[in-house]
């Protein structure tokens, strides 16, 4: 009871103490505010958990599953591996390319491009995580098939994204490349492709979320006995909620962290558009 | 105007089919290529000589195909629709109402939370600042990935099947309506809100007067992204679960029956088609009614 009490404590006081940072525009306070809320909202879980006995099949408060993260990382090593590395990392790379080039393709026809933009459009917003069961089947049960799901899943998003960015230089611009005599690929490389590039980050940032969850995905409909999907499964059979927990710490720190760096290309390849200049 | 439009569409029809054909021809031939090797493995056990025109029409109706031709699927798909009573649990009609009322459930609750959050964020700057980078970051974590995991603890919390897919659902669409409701609460100039100030209308008054009207079309288009990935988080969320598009899915991969899977995927992109369409019809009555559009 006590210990409830003084999480309710901690949580008021930390919101106070928010509340008067906000007032203040020095930058140090976008920084600052996050991190106590974020530190308020581990506080409170410890603090539930303790103060309201939850067990921990239920719910594992965030200490015993910090230690599981730092005794366990070899195993998490494994599963990234299996996971990141070889399932989502190579299906996005490879869905992207596909879809980059496919989408070069279908621009130079206006024909194409007029039947497949709806059609990419609507696959787009289909639940495409359901083939995964189909590519576990075909591709089996290694990495190959993850990597051939998240192909799916990144492809049309990405593939509507260039379509769309090639259509974003000027008809002025390229009338200019025209009088200075430029051939089609050297307008594609000079003028339209480095317009597109704000639309061809957006694609990839969706595709970057999209790729880990697909491929975490596929694993549930069978896996080698490694793999970020596949230790959740299995754990939740031991129950070891634990486990489960640092595994999705883990998932969402790398998801971040690849989201951050498509972020960081972004702002060196798109220097000049008009949202990256503060 | 009329006209315009309507030619619009008959000009993109054309392009459409073609490329819905050449997507059907590649599926027949696709098909006809990954099938024909059980036939080729069948025959040598039954030690006879085939060519491939012998095989050629067993590749599309064979019971487990790698991959089932189309009029397979369609044959599958209208027996799941058609073939049965829609109480029978062999019937999709029903599957699809079991991922349908998990669908909306989460759908309703993530939307709510989205808003109200939204409205919060907009009012109080510490709730901006500490608020808006986490639910940024929580989207980052997988959650379809701890879909198992929810529905093991939500059971233990006593709760029915329904909430653990509501419960992923809403988390999935309260983010894509969140930052929708942020921009579109944020939309009236200052100017507007001077007005108003001049009339010395309250916040509240602003806040109902003003910003939410000039959120509409902000919200509804979140609400297209946040239906369709609530029906993704349904289908992910009922894996586990006896009944559901989801559940289709996993016994389907279970027991090889592939027409199965794809007749449940095409339910399931049907479902999201007729959601999303139906968000726009809504959306379309909405801004005529609110004089935002003709």
């Amino acid at each position: 009871m006590n210990l409830l009490i003084a999480v309710m404590l901690f949580w008021g006081l930390a919101w106070l103490v928010n509340l008067r940072l906000a007032r203040s525009t020095r930058p140090i306070v976008r920084i600052l505010v996050p991190m106590i809320f974020g530190i308020t909202l581990l506080v409170l879980w410890e603090g539930l958990v303790h103060g309201l006995d939850v067990s921990p099949v239920i719910l594992p408060p965030p200490s015993s599953v910090a230690i599981k993260f730092a005794a366990s990382y070899k195993v998490l090593w494994t599963d990234l591996t299996q996971t990141f590395f070889k399932g989502a990392l190579s299906g996005f790379i490879i869905g992207a390319l596909v879809a980059f080039l496919v989408a070069i393709a279908v621009d130079r026809s206006p024909f194409l491009k007029a039947g497949v933009l709806p059609i990419g459009n609507f696959m787009s917003a289909l639940p495409i995580v359901g083939v995964a069961p189909i590519m576990v089947m075909w591709f089996g049960f290694g990495w190959q098939s993850k990597a051939a799901v998240v192909v799916v899943m990144v492809f049309f998003p990405i593939l509507i994204n260039v379509i769309a960015g090639l259509a974003a230089s000027e008809r002025m611009q390229r009338d200019l490349m025209a009088t200075w005599g430029a051939s089609y690929w050297q307008t594609l490389f000079k003028l339209r492709l480095p317009a597109a590039m704000p639309f061809v980050f957006n694609g990839l940032k969706i595709a970057g979320t999209l790729s880990l969850i697909g491929a975490i995905v596929a694993e549930f409909f069978g896996s080698p006995t490694m793999g970020i999907g596949f230790r959740i499964t299995a754990e939740i059979g031991r129950l070891g909620l634990d486990m489960i927990w640092a595994e999705i710490t883990m998932a969402a720190l790398v998801g971040s962290a690849f989201y951050g760096v498509i972020v960081f290309l972004e702002r060196r390849v798109t220097f000049w558009h008009p949202s990256q200049r503060h | 105007m009329i006209f315009d439009v309507g030619s619009n569409k008959m000009k993109s029809l054309g392009p459409i089919l073609t490329v819905l054909m050449v997507i059907f021809a590649f599926w027949y031939l696709m098909a006809i290529k990954l099938n024909s090797q059980w036939e080729y493995d069948q025959a040598v056990r039954a030690k006879v000589e085939v060519g491939f025109w012998d095989i050629l029409p067993n590749t599309m109706q064979q019971k487990k195909p790698v991959l089932p031709a189309p009029h397979q699927v369609l044959t599958g798909l209208w027996d799941g629709l058609a073939g049965q009573p829609i109480t029978s649990k062999r019937s999709l009609v029903y599957h699809a109402w079991i991922t349908l009322s998990g669908t909306i459930y989460g759908f309703v609750i993530g939307t709510a939370m989205g808003i109200l959050l939204a409205v919060g964020i907009v009012y109080n700057r510490a709730m901006d600042l500490s608020v808006m980078p986490w639910a940024i970051a929580s989207q980052m974590i997988p959650i379809i990935a701890i879909a198992p995991m929810l529905a093991v603890v939500v059971h233990a919390l006593g709760a029915s099947a329904i909430v653990t897919k509501a419960v992923i659902s809403a988390y999935l669409s309260f983010f894509p309506v969140l930052v929708g409701m942020v921009k579109g609460l944020r939309a009236p100039e200052q100017m507007q809100i001077d007005l108003l100030h001049t009339y010395s209308a309250s916040k509240t008054e602003i806040l109902w007067k003003l910003r939410f009207p000039a959120s509409v079309p902000f919200l509804f288009t979140s609400l297209q992204v946040g239906i369709a990935a609530s029906l993704v988080g349904a289908i992910v969320g009922e894996l586990n679960q006896p009944a559901g598009l989801g559940a289709r899915l996993l016994q389907g991969t279970y027991h090889g029956l592939t027409v199965h899977i794809w007749a449940a995927l095409i339910v399931a992109s049907l479902l999201a088609a007729i959601l999303v369409k139906t968000i726009q019809g809504f959306e379309r009555i909405t801004l005529v009614k609110m004089g935002m559009r003709k």
